[in-house]
């Protein structure tokens, strides 16, 4: 492939949130870029900050209490975080879009599904009313809903689970983004409904060529869909690399963990192997590794140096000293 | 082994409002509409299906937490859907429940201590006999003794769960139904609390009806695995003959829409087509046909009835069961 310039560049992005009992670290250190066209994968367990990581990129994180302290989000070379308001509402829903978990809670249940649709259209398109509703036709129509025409005039709570997830794809979609954000979208879904919308991604992705950052916490649904996949604990990232290297040879200790807990539909029955005890407090992280209290491997060294993202391979990053170089292992284990 | 708990033909239909005052037939949902399984001691029984297809429901009739429409529920060789008051409470010493949400099962305003004991303070049991086993329950669930006198809002989810299985399990019950006892813990805290739910049954005998909409889950801790959609049993076996040979078409969309964390498979999904009809409304004959790939006139008009269809006890509900399967058997 010829190495194309990222479509998003998120670097050093530190995102704090300064509550009355301390500061919360939710984002501490995210670096990653995604070409045009991907689907990058976020995955981590809830307080990991992969979800304050992509409301970070939107400028939506509620302020107060939380602020970017550090780093830079480039969008086609254009640092978002230093946009005012009114700037991001035209990038937003236009050139990046978003999905939420919840499709009950993220369409206005007093509009039909015409009103909120043409609105966002009309909000960013130079177009008339007219044909901003041919559009949302072709747009229902796009996602797989039956008889377009008519359920145009039907509000959400008419839809099914499934269903008003397609709308808001179909929503996200209207304004053609280059880049797509999808915050866990099939975790409220059932898995026969869950199959169906990650096909859709696919079928979407492939149609438009657009970038996807997928978060989820299914390592399922990341193999299922995702290229590269970010590993995050704790508001850093602890592994990053693609997919079908995550689940050949994952390397860090947690990544591993993770993929222990979870029962195989198609293996025999043995014991889990749970990762003990709880994700730390995020006001006051452990010194060192943030996942040392709960790491099967940890060393000495691991409680007091905090180890960073380092490469042991092309496209494999691994923040853990087990795979530090052997002399800085030495240094510090006597 | 002996049979725990046998359930006949159960039905839990719920009236429908809005229809006209005198009109005779009133409409229902029907939420259980004729479900039959047994238990056996010490075995754990899961429960699966989509949102909607009855499967809470069914849990809580057993229990008599809802009161069944109709059929029978026989515990220990006693038909206990008649019984009320008294004779009911005794009862429900022996019949335990660990419900989802760990954040709205527990009382906010009691403190560990008093969660836990309460069951016991209900039936009489001594001050200091509650203590001692109080000691000895936080212990198993991997809890501390200083743990006792905190509140709720105090512990993660996880520990929360294990706070509602201790308080479960204060009464010495036999059978423990779990309504998606993990579905709101994070991964690597749910193995902890399916690992922690292993070791206490075979500790204390238990016996299970697992109930969850998380298939690998089901796999994992069940010995046989029941599957139900809109109310009805379409499908019943051992854990692992159902799951590598499924025989109804609704298992198998089902088993083959579970993502599978392995970026090699290369297998054949089957994606049902539209959504779950509402129970409000069931389809006419078979109550799958209209999403099944496999449907013809007569899934149409009759309704199949479960039968055997392994020699093992595997039962599915499906006209076309045996040819099903030999659709997709590689030869």
């Amino acid at each position: 492939m010829v190495k194309e310039s990222p479509l998003l560049k998120v670097s050093n992005l530190h995102t704090h949130f300064f509550t009355k009992s301390g500061v919360v670290k939710a984002v501490d250190g995210v670096d990653f870029d995604i070409n045009p066209g991907e689907t990058l994968g976020i995955v981590g367990e809830s307080g990991s900050g992969k979800s304050i990581t992509a409301m970070s990129i939107l400028g939506l994180v509620p302020s107060p209490p939380g602020k970017i302290v550090n780093g830079e989000v480039l969008f086609k070379g254009e640092n978002l975080v230093t946009k005012t308001d009114k700037q991001m509402r035209k990038i937003r829903g236009k050139e990046i879009s978003m999905v939420f978990q919840d499709p009950m809670t993220s369409l206005n249940p007093v509009f039909t599904v015409e009103k909120q649709m043409v609105e966002t259209i009309l909000a960013h398109e130079n177009m008339s009313k007219k044909q901003a509703k041919e559009r949302t036709i072709e747009l229902l129509d796009l996602v797989g809903i039956p008889d377009p025409q008519k359920r145009l005039k039907n509000y959400p709570h008419e839809f099914s689970g499934g269903m008003r997830q397609r709308v808001m794809i179909a929503m996200a979609l209207s304004c053609n983004p280059s880049l797509l954000i999808a915050d866990e979208p099939t975790t409220a879904l059932d898995v026969t409904i869950q199959a169906q919308i990650l096909e859709l991604f696919k079928k979407m992705q492939k149609e438009l060529d657009m970038a996807i950052i997928m978060i989820t916490h299914d390592l399922g649904v990341v193999s299922e869909v995702c290229d590269r996949v970010m590993v995050m604990y704790a508001g850093k990232p602890v592994e990053f690399t693609d997919t079908a290297n995550l689940f050949d040879d994952g390397k860090h200790p947690y990544t591993l963990g993770l993929m222990n807990s979870i029962p195989k539909i198609t293996t025999d029955k043995q014991k889990l192997e749970a990762i003990d005890g709880v994700p730390p407090d995020l006001r006051a992280l452990p010194k060192g590794c943030s996942f040392a209290p709960r790491c099967k491997h940890v060393m000495e060294s691991c409680l007091t140096i905090d180890p960073g993202l380092k490469a042991i391979d092309d496209n494999h990053l691994v923040r853990c000293l087990l795979y530090e170089e052997s002399e800085s292992k030495k240094a510090v284990t006597p | 082994m002996s049979t725990l708990l046998e359930v006949k033909d159960l039905k839990k239909h719920f009236p429908l409002k809005g229809q006209a005052l005198f009109s005779k037939d009133k409409p229902v949902l029907k939420a259980v509409d004729g479900i039959s399984f047994s238990v056996e001691t010490g075995e754990t029984l899961g429960l699966v299906g989509e949102s909607g297809c009855g499967k809470s429901t069914a849990g809580r009739s057993i229990l008599k937490l809802l009161e069944p429409t109709e059929g029978e529920v026989i515990f220990k060789g006693e038909n206990i859907t008649k019984h009320r008051g008294e004779k009911l409470r005794k009862l429900r010493k022996d019949m335990q429940f660990i419900f989802q949400d760990p954040y709205a099962s527990l009382n906010p305003r009691k403190t560990i201590e008093q969660i836990i004991t309460e069951p016991m303070k209900i039936f009489n049991i001594p001050k200091a006999e509650r203590n001692k086993k109080l000691t000895r329950l936080l212990d198993v669930v991997g809890l501390s003794s200083y743990h006792k006198h905190r509140y709720p809002h105090e512990f993660s989810g996880g520990q929360r769960q294990r706070i509602g299985i201790a308080r479960s399990l204060a009464l010495d019950p036999d059978l423990v139904i779990c309504d998606e006892p993990v579905s709101a813990l994070d991964v690597s805290i749910q193995a902890q609390v399916i690992n922690l739910m292993e070791d206490l049954q075979e500790e204390f005998n238990l016996t299970y009806i697992f109930i969850a909409h998380d298939l690998s889950v089901v796999h994992h801790i069940s010995d046989r695995v029941a599957v139900m959609y809109l109310g009805e049993l379409v499908e019943i076996g051992e854990a692992n003959e159902l799951y590598q040979n499924p025989k109804h078409p609704y298992t198998q969309a089902l088993l083959s829409a579970v993502p599978e964390a392995n970026p090699h498979r290369d297998k054949q999904r089957i994606i049902l087509k539209g959504d779950l009809p509402s129970p409000a409304n069931p389809p006419q004959g078979c109550k799958f046909h209209t999403r099944c790939p496999f449907a013809e006139e007569i899934c149409r008009t009759q309704e199949p009835k479960l039968k055997k269809v392994s020699a093992t006890g595997q039962m599915a509900s499906c006209h076309f069961a045996e040819e099903v399967v030999n659709a997709n058997e590689p030869l």
